[in-house]
């Protein structure tokens, strides 16, 4: 998609005032509204929902096309960053270790 | 006398207190009160920074090789000032998803700041409303949890008329670390040939946030369905697809977590 400078600039200040505008309203509207429970319980559930829709397609659709098997490397590699995380709740060493597999994988398996 | 002619010298605001000897005493009190506030703010926060600044580094390279103009990079970093908000606009920006997904992605993972903006709300009642509108910029994951942690300390102790200044220097603190980090991530990404396939991490920041907060049977849901949906969806116009899978996502959390309370209503 060719996307000219000004309309990237206006989205930049769009999510600008989307984020302020959610961090300011209740400062300023404290005690004239409250957050129904329901949003409150469904907030927890935003970080997993939002990025497990970012991972999974960028693991299971390199290139765009479904593959489930042992010559995506992306998955491989990704899969290795996951238990990673979940052993040692790094952030960086996840990182670390999910990159340096998806080289090493590239340039072993088949293309 | 001699003092206080000295005093009234050395600055503006000195001089308003100064015309009585308790005048003097109570304005230097307060000055100092908000400059300790201040300072404790930013010291609170430099542990935090260390853990910040490689992800404002990370934002750097991401968002060029995303192939946005690397003064939108920047200045993101202070327009949105949000971490989690720009990595996914980052990779939406590179993926080419339209303008409005880019909006109503930002706004769904902001949404959680209402819960902070609700939570100090009552500690900024008395404040000006620009000093509302300052703090309310500064108020990101980090710099809430080092606030509102002082805040609760405050109102357990005396309650301390200058708590919000330990806001700002933290919110500052992290401001400034975010802006220099996202500089140096920049100009090292002009470095970085994109044979390293460096849009992959991304993928990986993503996996290494939301493994540790897959806590329950509910998070686990909601993740795994809106992971299930988002593929099944891809290939859906404008990125639709994300955000009907965020939503999936969330209701499946909902009701897995809604079925043990509520019984058989869930």
């Amino acid at each position: 998609m060719n996307t000219t400078f000004g309309t990237l600039g206006l989205i930049v200040v769009a999510m600008g005032v989307v984020t302020y505008a959610i961090r300011l309203s209740l400062i300023l509207l404290w005690g004239r509204v409250a957050v129904p429970p329901l949003v409150q319980r469904a907030l927890r559930f935003v970080p997993p929902a939002v990025l497990s829709a970012l991972i999974f397609p960028e693991l299971l659709l390199p290139g765009g096309t479904f593959d489930l098997s042992l010559g995506n490397a992306r998955l491989l590699a990704g899969m290795a960053a996951t238990v990673v995380a979940w052993r040692s709740r790094n952030v960086f060493l996840a990182i670390g270790v999910g990159m340096l597999a998806l080289w090493v994988l590239q340039a072993v398996l088949p293309h | 006398m001699a003092k206080y002619a000295a005093l009234r010298s050395r600055g503006r605001k000195v001089r308003v207190v100064a015309r009585s000897p308790m005048g003097a005493v109570y304005g230097g009190i307060a000055v100092s009160l908000r400059r300790r506030e201040f300072l404790a703010g930013v010291k609170a926060e430099l542990p935090i920074l260390l853990g910040v600044s490689p992800f404002g580094l990370i934002y750097g390279v991401l968002a060029l090789g995303a192939g946005l103009p690397a003064m939108l990079a920047f200045a993101m970093s202070s327009v949105v000032f949000a971490g989690s908000a720009q990595f996914v606009g980052t990779q939406l920006f590179g993926s080419g998803a339209p303008g409005i997904v880019i909006l109503v992605t930002t706004f769904i993972v902001n949404l959680r700041h209402v819960l902070y903006s609700a939570s100090v709300a009552p500690y900024l009642r008395h404040l000006t409303t620009r000093w509302k509108c300052v703090l309310a910029y500064l108020l990101t994951d980090e710099v809430y949890a080092v606030a509102i942690t002082r805040f609760a300390a405050g109102a357990s102790r005396s309650s301390s008329p200058s708590a919000h200044w330990y806001f700002l220097g933290a919110g500052l603190a992290q401001w400034s670390a975010w802006q220099a980090s996202t500089a140096v991530g920049i100009a090292l990404g002009a470095q970085i040939p994109p044979g390293w396939a460096l849009d992959f991490a991304i993928a990986l920041t993503f996996i290494a946030l939301v493994v540790p907060a897959l806590t329950d049977r509910p998070t686990v849901a909601a993740a795994l369905s809106a992971g299930i949906v988002a593929v099944l969806a891809a290939r859906w116009p404008y990125k639709l697809g994300l955000v009907v899978a965020a939503v999936v996502g969330i209701v499946t959390g909902l009701v897995v977590e809604g079925r043990p309370k509520a019984g058989t209503r869930a």
